[in-house]
């Protein structure tokens, strides 16, 4: 490395000191979840998982992780069929169409939260949707499906299309050239875009904070709620379990990396 | 397989999604702004009434300053960390995408909750700022506090972009302009700097964009009376149910949002997830 391309000691402790704003408040959740106290008082007097036991035992906060679950799992299947079929039927038409339907589609990403949310809440009102499993579905589907449309088209603009055409040429039919081909090309793209559906469905609580109603809730809702009402570290437990889950997340890919990269290497 | 039926099965592939997208997102966002100019009475009436209420103009302005804020501090923090991002070796560099990609997919009121612990009286900011002599500073249920927190959960989208636009220039050409007799600095200056615009002005814009936008946490750190535009447009559906009302400022918004996008140029799909999802890919 040259002298135009050494880090200087400046730009080092700038850098440290971003990171440590990027990462370390997140971390204050970890102590406040293990008070002892029913307080946010940092650090805690004492310490106990009273708060743990809390989360996986009251009703409240059960019902609202299977809730966010549910919805979750419902969004990502219907944002990843949708949205990966909508991907390929953008990638083969191709010209104005194509770019004005992914205009249309990636819409939910540009609109301010806010608007969004305030929007779908005056016509689901009309339409019955609030206050029940529906309303949640159709408006994280709708809020999740730009991440799907993205990744998966730009997984397929890197997809060499001489391998479809070399496919059909040696015999497959669409359906075998798309299940064997075409689908392991873009398998990263729609795993990631998947990934993308079920987070931005699981942590939504702008339009949820208008569709919900005490009867159904997501973990965001009852986060929020529970925040405005209360002083319950119960909020700080659920925290920390999103903290480690992202965490693992994350950190995921790294590894498989790193292992396939050493299968490659050794063999 | 002639190519009006190949066309057909496009056409037949993207409907369902579109369809969707249409009747549950659009028409919602389309009906809310026409409400604006239809009731109650057909015309502007919503948005004079916007223009010459005092109060709704204040949380305009005072909304635009925060984002303005929020997007120049987070500018100056995240271009030192990403320029070292582009410098260091791989194993650094993950590191480093992995302090930014952390709070990037952790959870909004986790990360909003964090910064209500922070911000408390009496809390470790607090304390901070009474080692320096500053006692007494209102933080929780103030605008300060509401810039510092979403200037913190804002800040991995500046990142991600201009990481982004970094990675991808020559670093020769510094090597070039030093060889050639210009200091570090200038090196910096003509031939850097004006390579990473394109990351400065998607990063700026995004963050922008969304701070705009952003309603859970200045609803929960700040404070009623120093309301930001998002809690407005809560206040006039949930209390009042003033939807036309709602809709003249969410058209607001939305014009902002759009001019802001067609001035950047380059079009959506370069902004928002090309950062998130090369920022998750490119750690390699």
């Amino acid at each position: 490395m040259d002298e135009t391309t050494r880090p200087g000691w400046g730009l080092r402790i700038w850098a440290v000191l971003v990171a440590v704003l990027l990462v370390a408040p997140l971390l204050i959740v970890v102590p406040i979840s293990f008070a002892e106290k029913r307080s946010f008082k940092f650090p805690p007097d004492g310490l106990s998982v009273d708060w743990y036991v809390n989360l996986f035992t009251d009703q409240r906060w059960t019902s609202a992780i299977g809730t966010s679950i549910l919805v979750g799992v419902l969004v990502t299947l219907i944002c990843t069929v949708l949205g990966t079929a909508a991907a390929l039927g953008i990638h083969r038409l191709g010209g104005r169409v194509a770019a004005l339907a992914t205009g249309v589609l990636v819409a939910p990403m540009i609109v301010p939260g806010i608007v969004s949310a305030v929007a779908i809440y005056s016509v689901y009102l009309r339409w019955q949707l609030t206050g029940n499993l529906l309303g949640f579905l159709l408006a994280h589907t709708v809020l999740a499906i730009p991440f799907v449309i993205v990744t998966v088209t730009s997984s397929l603009s890197t997809t060499d299309p001489m391998l479809e055409r070399a496919a059909a040429s040696l015999g497959a039919g669409p359906w075998r050239t798309f299940v064997r081909v075409t689908l392991p090309a873009i398998a990263p793209g729609v795993g990631a875009g998947a990934l993308f559906a079920f987070v931005t469905s699981f942590d939504e609580v702008v339009a949820a904070s208008f569709l919900q109603s005490p009867a159904i809730r997501t973990l965001p809702i009852e986060m929020f709620v529970s925040v405005t009402n209360e002083v319950d570290p119960t909020i700080a437990a659920v925290s920390t379990v999103i903290l480690a889950l992202t965490t693992a997340i994350v950190l995921l890919p790294a590894f498989t990396r790193r292992r396939s990269s050493q299968k490659a290497s050794s063999s | 397989m002639n190519s009006a039926r190949s066309r057909g099965w496009a056409v037949l592939l993207l409907l369902p999604a579109l369809v969707v997208v249409l009747v549950f997102f659009v028409y919602p966002v389309f009906a809310l702004s026409a409400r604006s100019f239809l009731e109650p009475t057909p015309g502007f009436g919503q948005y004079v009434d916007l223009v010459t209420n005092e109060t709704t103009v204040t949380i305009l302005v005072r909304t635009l300053v925060v984002a303005l804020l929020v997007t120049v501090v987070t500018l100056a923090l995240a271009y030192p960390y990403a320029y070292l991002m582009s410098l260091c070796g791989p194993g650094m560099r993950t590191f480093l995408l992995f302090l930014v990609l952390l709070p990037f997919w952790s959870s909004l009121m986790a990360r909003t909750f964090a910064w209500i612990v922070l911000l408390q009286p009496s809390g470790p900011v607090a304390g901070f700022l009474g080692l320096l002599g500053l006692d007494g500073v209102k933080l929780l249920g103030s605008q300060l506090g509401v810039t510092i927190a979403m200037t913190q959960v804002l800040l991995p989208f500046m990142v991600l972009p201009l990481f982004n636009t970094m990675s991808g220039i020559d670093r020769r050409l510094l090597s070039a302009a030093h060889s050639m007799g210009a200091s570090r600095f200038r090196a910096f200056r003509t031939v850097y700097l004006p390579l990473s615009v394109p990351g400065v002005a998607a990063g700026s814009v995004l963050v922008f964009i969304l701070s705009l936008g952003f309603w859970v946490t200045p609803r929960l750190i700040g404070s009623p009376q120093q309301s930001l535009v998002g809690q407005l447009i809560e206040t006039k559906v949930g209390k009042l149910l003033d939807f036309p009302g709602a809709g003249a400022i969410s058209v607001v918004l939305l014009v902002i949002t759009v001019v802001l996008l067609l001035a950047v140029g380059g079009g959506v799909r370069a902004l928002v997830p090309g950062a998130k999802t090369d920022g998750g890919r490119d750690d390699g």
